[in-house]
Formats: structure tokens, C-alpha cells, sequence
């Protein structure tokens, strides 16, 4: 008789043997994202991370608009919803005022680097002690499929239809790059959420940008490069391959910059 | 008795600021407020704690109000005219997530870039709603220097209170004057919060968040119900309005603010004359004193509404009157400050001789 056959279900469904579980900071409502949208795996893979350092108590989330809007209603910890392209600007209000807890931000591209840049920038150049969670789906998710400011060059939105035409529509704007050059910002990092190993290394960054909020080193941003199956008109698959195929060679996955002796 | 001092309009909100316990300032330099920010960079912090920060634009600063309103901060910001249209988005989310703030319009004139002269041009877009949707602000306008100070205070109560935005509508001249104020005496700055402040979930209780987001338009119209509601209990219990004169008087001269001020000068001026004018000045602009108007009007021959404006607040004082009596407007614009004799020439031509 082999071991395994002796085990109750009671041995075998433990802690440790866990592949998959949904934290205490997620809540029990059912997600809006499309199937196969990148939104839930990050917002899971962020709040494992809140729940796994004991701060669900200490944190505030901040969420404007963009697909992401109902954040608060998935995400188990006290929540605010901002105007399309101000979360910096509300995340800092709350900061200032209590610099003791942590707070993020979840922004989409068209929001952090659209309407919103002069807000991140300027959050980044005070060096902000935040979390900013920046989504790069290179589409205007919500809205139903506009461009972007990350938007492919040559790639296809219903406002470039033909097409991004660089000459005329300007270039994808990598932001991350930008902040990174500012004395505020202490870690700048791009991943993505698109396979298992990819999941692993986002959370790792969110919980370097954390630990480095507790220690008051100043503005941390994990950009994470992901897909809008929906607006992208594609499979999840597809959607998948396209961000290995197209969206990460322009976005190189990776440390941008990292605190200073790290 | 507080302490006594003489100051500038811009200084003494700012000094009733820090008096106030207000946590946080969130502003962007502009004329003719700047003032305030420089006088809470030098005070505030060392005194208080209070956290004062110039932000990158008014668009980011009513944004921070916003973060720390939705803490459950006490928190303030003002500008000038141009700087309080790049506000309005973020005042509508206030408004509509219901967050408590206390606001100051130092109005210059317009529209566009304008003039840095006082004006009153502003009063449609604070007492009217501003941004986008149904909603209100407590609108308060003080018309000396002693009431930028007193505002501050009753401003944060009333906001606190009904959870929503408060503004006070004062203009250049108050803001740059010096006149003699008595202050209040430093409150203690909050310790407590309300339960829907987000400011981290308490142990063992629900999560809570601040929005002004509901997709399902049944939700979203009982909403806006219950904000009308709310707004209706000010319009019952919160509306100040001074009057002078009034018990014998056949005319009233009538203007908020600064024109207030010139109105019962120009008042005085016609009594002397044998002329029976009294002055309505409505403190609250909203809730607007429309009970006094209505009253009032049964009793007057006429009313000359004064503004330094094409005519903003006149058409609520219409509304109120209801075509009771005449109601006739005088009006300076772009920074120009009208005159008592100017207010009396006016109501001489207009209501004695008739002409039109
Ligand atoms: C002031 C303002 N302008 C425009 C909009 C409309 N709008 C809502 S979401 C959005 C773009 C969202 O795109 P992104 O930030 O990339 O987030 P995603 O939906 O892709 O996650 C726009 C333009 C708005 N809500 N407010
Ligand atoms: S529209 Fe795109 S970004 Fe939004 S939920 Fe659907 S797939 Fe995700």
C-alpha cells in the first residue's frame, strides 16, 4: 500500500501544499474583467502580497478611472475612487496626511500617462512614499479600444485605425524610463502577468515596493505590460501571444532602477 | 475677548486655518491669494503639525483635498478664478462621494486670464454648481476681514456636518485689505475620524471606500434623491442673511460680499436724503435667503441688486421675489468697484425719476 493512498483529504488540502488560493484581501465579489484579461491576476497577485505582510489593516488603494474602477469592490482593504488620470495627486493628499500607512494607486496607461502625467510625474519628482501600479494594456481599455499613449507604433485602435502612425500620432510614451530618471523615485520596474513565471516576479515587485515604503525610500512604481483581449479583438491566447510577441520587445521586461545598495 | 490684530484678508483666513485645526492645505500659487500659501508655508507645520503643500496645478491640488477629505482630514484649498475653473471636476467627485472641505474663491475679474482686480464674476459657478451634475456647495460670503476669519470656522462645521463641500466667495479686495480682527483661539486639531473615512480598515470590521461612481442608474438617481435632500435640510437650517434698515423701508439696495458693504453706504446716503432704502445681504449664497426676499417684497416698492458681475445673483433675488416688485440691477465689471453715489444715482434715475 503506498503512502498516498493512507492520506484524508484534510492532509492533503493544507497550506503548503497550495497552488491556488484567493487571499482574505480579495473580497467574494465576482470580477467585471473580460476572460483572460490581465486586471484580476494583478490585482490577486497584490493583494496576496498585502494579505502575505500583514498591512491589510494599513493600507489605502486608490483607483481611477479606467477598466480598473471597481477595484474597491474586489479589493479588501479601505479604497478610494479618483478622477480619470488624478489617483497621484488623491494618493499623495492621503500620505501626507498619514505617512505612517501604506498607500497605492492602480492606474491604467491612458490614465497615468495620458491625462494623468503631470500628476505622476510630479508624485514621482517629490518623491511621493507610494506604490504606484501601473497597467500598460497599450489600449484605452474602458472606453472600448482608443489609443493610447503606449500604444504600438503601427499598431491598430479605433482612433488609429489604420494604424499608429507615429509621424502624425507621436510616439509610445515609456514612462517608467521617464520616471526613473528622477532623484525621487527609488524603484522602477516592468513586469507582466502573462505567464506563471511572470506572475511569480510581479509579485516579488510588489512586495520589493512595499517593504521599500516602509522604509521611506520614496516613489516605487511596478509597471506591469499586459493585454485587453477584448479591445485587441483577440483570443485570451492570442492576446497572450501578443504581449510576448509584440508588447514586451518594446517594453523589455526587468529592473529599471533600484534603490540605491540593492 | 480673542486676540486682536490687524491684517491682511488672505493672512487672517489663513491664521483662522491654522486656528481651526485644519490637518492639511493643498494649494497652487495665484493672485491675488497667493498669500495663503506663503503665510501657512512660514505658520502652519511649526504650530500645528498641519501638512501645507504647493502642488503642481489646482488640478492635482483639489485632487489631494479629495484623498485627504476621503481620509477624514480636515482640509482646505483656495485659489483665484481661473484656478477654481481647473477645480471643478474635482469638486463635482466631492460633492458626489460627499466628502467634507472647505474651499475659498478669492474671485478676480474675467472671463479668461481676466484681470487680478476683485470682481464677483464667480457667483453663477458656486452657487450654481460649477461642474458637472446636481449638486450643491454651502456658499458663504464674507464682506470684511473678520468674517474671512469666522467663516473659516463655521465653514468646516457646515461641511463637516452635512459631508459636503463649502466654499467661501470672497474677492480681491477682501482678500487684500488689512482691516482689525479679533481671532479665535487655537482648537485642537482632530483625533478622531468618521467611520466611512478611509484611513485603513479597522480590524475585524468592513473595508470602506469613498466613491461617487454608481453604474446602475436607479442607484444613481436615488442617489442624487437623497443629495437633493440634503440640500433641502440646508435650505431649511443653514441660511444666514443680514439685513439693515428694512422695519420702514419703501426701497432695498441688495448685494453680497464686498457690494454689500457699498450697498448700506449708498443706503445711509439715500436716508439722508429722505429717502426710505434698507439693505438685504444675503451671508449664505446657498442656501440663499429667499424667505427674506419674498417677505420683504410685499412690503417695497423696489429692489436695485449691486454686483461686481453682469447680473449673477440677481436672478435668484428675482426668483425669490417672484414679481412682487421691481427688481433692478446695477452691475460693475472686470474689476471695477462700484461707488455709493454711483449705487444712489442708480436708484434715484431708476426708481424716483423712472427712467429705464
Ligand atoms: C475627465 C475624463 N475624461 C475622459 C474620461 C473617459 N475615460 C474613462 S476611462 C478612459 C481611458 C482608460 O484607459 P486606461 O487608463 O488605459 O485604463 P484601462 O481601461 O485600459 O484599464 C477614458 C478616456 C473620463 N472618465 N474622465
Ligand atoms: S476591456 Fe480590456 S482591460 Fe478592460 S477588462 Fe476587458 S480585457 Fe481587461
Amino acid at each position: 500500500m503506498s503512502d498516498i493512498e493512507m492520506l484524508e483529504m484534510d492532509d492533503v488540502c493544507i497550506k503548503e501544499n497550495e497552488m491556488y488560493y484567493k487571499p482574505s484581501t480579495l473580497t467574494d465579489t465576482p470580477m467585471h474583467y473580460c476572460p483572460g484579461c490581465g486586471h484580476g491576476t494583478a490585482h490577486k497577485v497584490l493583494m496576496e502580497v498585502v494579505e502575505e505582510m500583514g498591512i491589510e489593516n494599513d493600507i489605502i488603494g486608490v483607483a481611477p478611472v479606467g477598466c480598473s474602477v471597481f477595484a474597491y469592490h474586489y479589493m479588501n482593504v479601505d479604497m478610494q475612487q479618483a478622477a480619470h488620470g488624478r489617483a497621484c495627486a488623491v494618493a499623495t493628499g492621503i500620505k501626507r496626511c498619514y505617512p505612517e500607512r501604506f498607500v497605492f494607486t492602480y492606474q491604467g496607461d491612458g490614465d497615468l500617462a495620458a491625462i494623468g502625467t503631470a500628476e505622476t510625474i510630479h508624485a514621482a519628482n517629490r518623491g511621493e512614499n507610494i506604490l504606484v501600479v501601473f497597467i500598460n494594456n497599450g489600449i484605452y481599455g474602458m472606453t472600448s479600444g482608443q489609443m493610447a499613449p503606449t500604444t504600438l507604433p503601427g499598431m491598430v485602435s479605433t482612433t488609429s485605425p489604420f494604424g499608429r502612425d507615429v509621424a502624425t500620432m507621436g510616439h509610445p510614451l515609456k514612462i517608467s524610463e521617464l520616471l526613473a530618471q528622477l532623484p525621487g523615485v527609488a524603484y522602477v520596474t516592468r513586469q507582466s502577468v502573462h505567464e506563471a513565471n511572470n506572475v511569480k516576479r510581479t509579485k516579488k515587485a510588489f512586495a520589493k515596493a512595499l517593504e521599500y515604503q516602509k522604509r521611506g525610500l520614496g516613489f516605487c512604481l511596478v509597471e506591469i505590460v499586459t493585454n485587453c483581449p477584448s479591445n485587441w479583438k483577440m483570443t485570451p491566447l492570442q492576446s497572450n501571444k501578443f504581449v510576448t510577441d509584440k508588447m514586451i520587445p518594446f517594453y523589455p521586461l526587468g529592473d529599471i532602477k533600484v534603490p540605491e545598495g540593492k | 475677548m480673542g486676540e486682536i490684530k490687524l491684517m491682511k484678508g488672505n493672512e487672517a483666513l489663513s491664521e483662522a486655518m491654522i486656528r481651526a485645526g485644519c490637518d492639511a492645505y493643498f494649494g497652487y500659487p495665484i493672485t491675488p491669494q497667493s498669500e495663503v500659501l506663503e503665510y501657512l508655508a512660514i505658520h502652519a507645520h511649526a504650530r500645528t503639525g498641519m501638512v501645507v503643500l504647493q502642488a503642481e496645478s489646482e488640478v492635482a491640488a483639489i485632487n489631494m483635498i479629495y484623498g485627504a477629505a476621503g481620509a477624514g482630514k480636515r482640509v482646505m484649498t483656495t485659489s483665484s478664478s481661473p484656478g477654481m475653473s481647473l477645480m471643478q471636476e474635482g469638486i463635482s467627485y466631492i460633492a458626489g462621494a460627499e466628502l467634507p472641505c472647505l474651499l475659498a474663491n478669492v474671485v478676480r475679474g474675467g472671463p479668461g486670464l481676466g484681470t487680478i482686480q476683485p470682481s464677483q464674476a464667480d457667483y453663477f459657478q458656486s452657487v450654481k454648481g460649477g461642474g458637472h451634475g446636481d449638486y450643491k456647495l454651502i456658499v458663504l460670503a464674507p464682506s470684511t476681514v473678520q468674517e474671512m476669519v469666522d467663516f473659516v470656522k463655521l465653514g468646516f462645521e457646515l461641511a463637516e456636518k452635512y459631508r459636503n463641500p463649502a466654499m467661501i466667495l470672497t474677492d480681491g479686495a477682501i482678500g487684500q485689505m488689512m482691516e482689525k480682527v479679533e481671532l479665535f483661539d487655537q482648537m485642537p486639531r482632530k483625533t478622531e475620524y468618521p467611520d466611512w473615512a478611509t484611513n485603513g480598515k479597522p480590524k475585524g470590521k468592513e473595508r470602506r471606500y469613498i466613491t461617487s461612481l454608481h453604474i446602475q442608474p436607479e442607484l444613481m438617481e436615488e442617489i442624487n434623491v437623497r443629495l437633493q435632500a440634503k440640500y433641502a435640510v440646508m435650505e431649511e437650517e443653514e441660511v444666514l442673511c443680514q439685513t439693515h434698515y428694512v422695519d420702514d423701508a419703501e426701497y432695498l439696495f441688495t448685494g453680497f460680499g464686498l457690494g454689500a458693504r457699498i450697498c448700506l453706504k449708498a443706503a445711509e446716503m439715500a436716508r439722508e436724503n429722505g429717502y426710505k432704502v434698507g439693505v438685504v445681504r444675503p451671508i449664505t449664497l446657498f442656501p440663499f435667503p429667499k424667505k427674506v426676499y419674498s417677505e420683504l417684497a410685499d412690503k417695497v416698492k423696489g429692489i436695485l441688486d449691486v454686483e461686481m458681475n453682469a447680473g449673477q445673483m440677481v436672478e435668484d433675488v428675482r426668483l425669490s421675489v417672484n414679481g412682487k416688485t421691481p427688481v433692478e440691477f446695477y452691475g460693475r465689471m472686470g474689476g471695477i468697484i462700484a461707488s455709493p453715489e454711483e449705487i444712489y444715482d442708480k436708484f434715484i434715475s431708476t426708481f424716483i425719476k423712472g427712467e429705464k
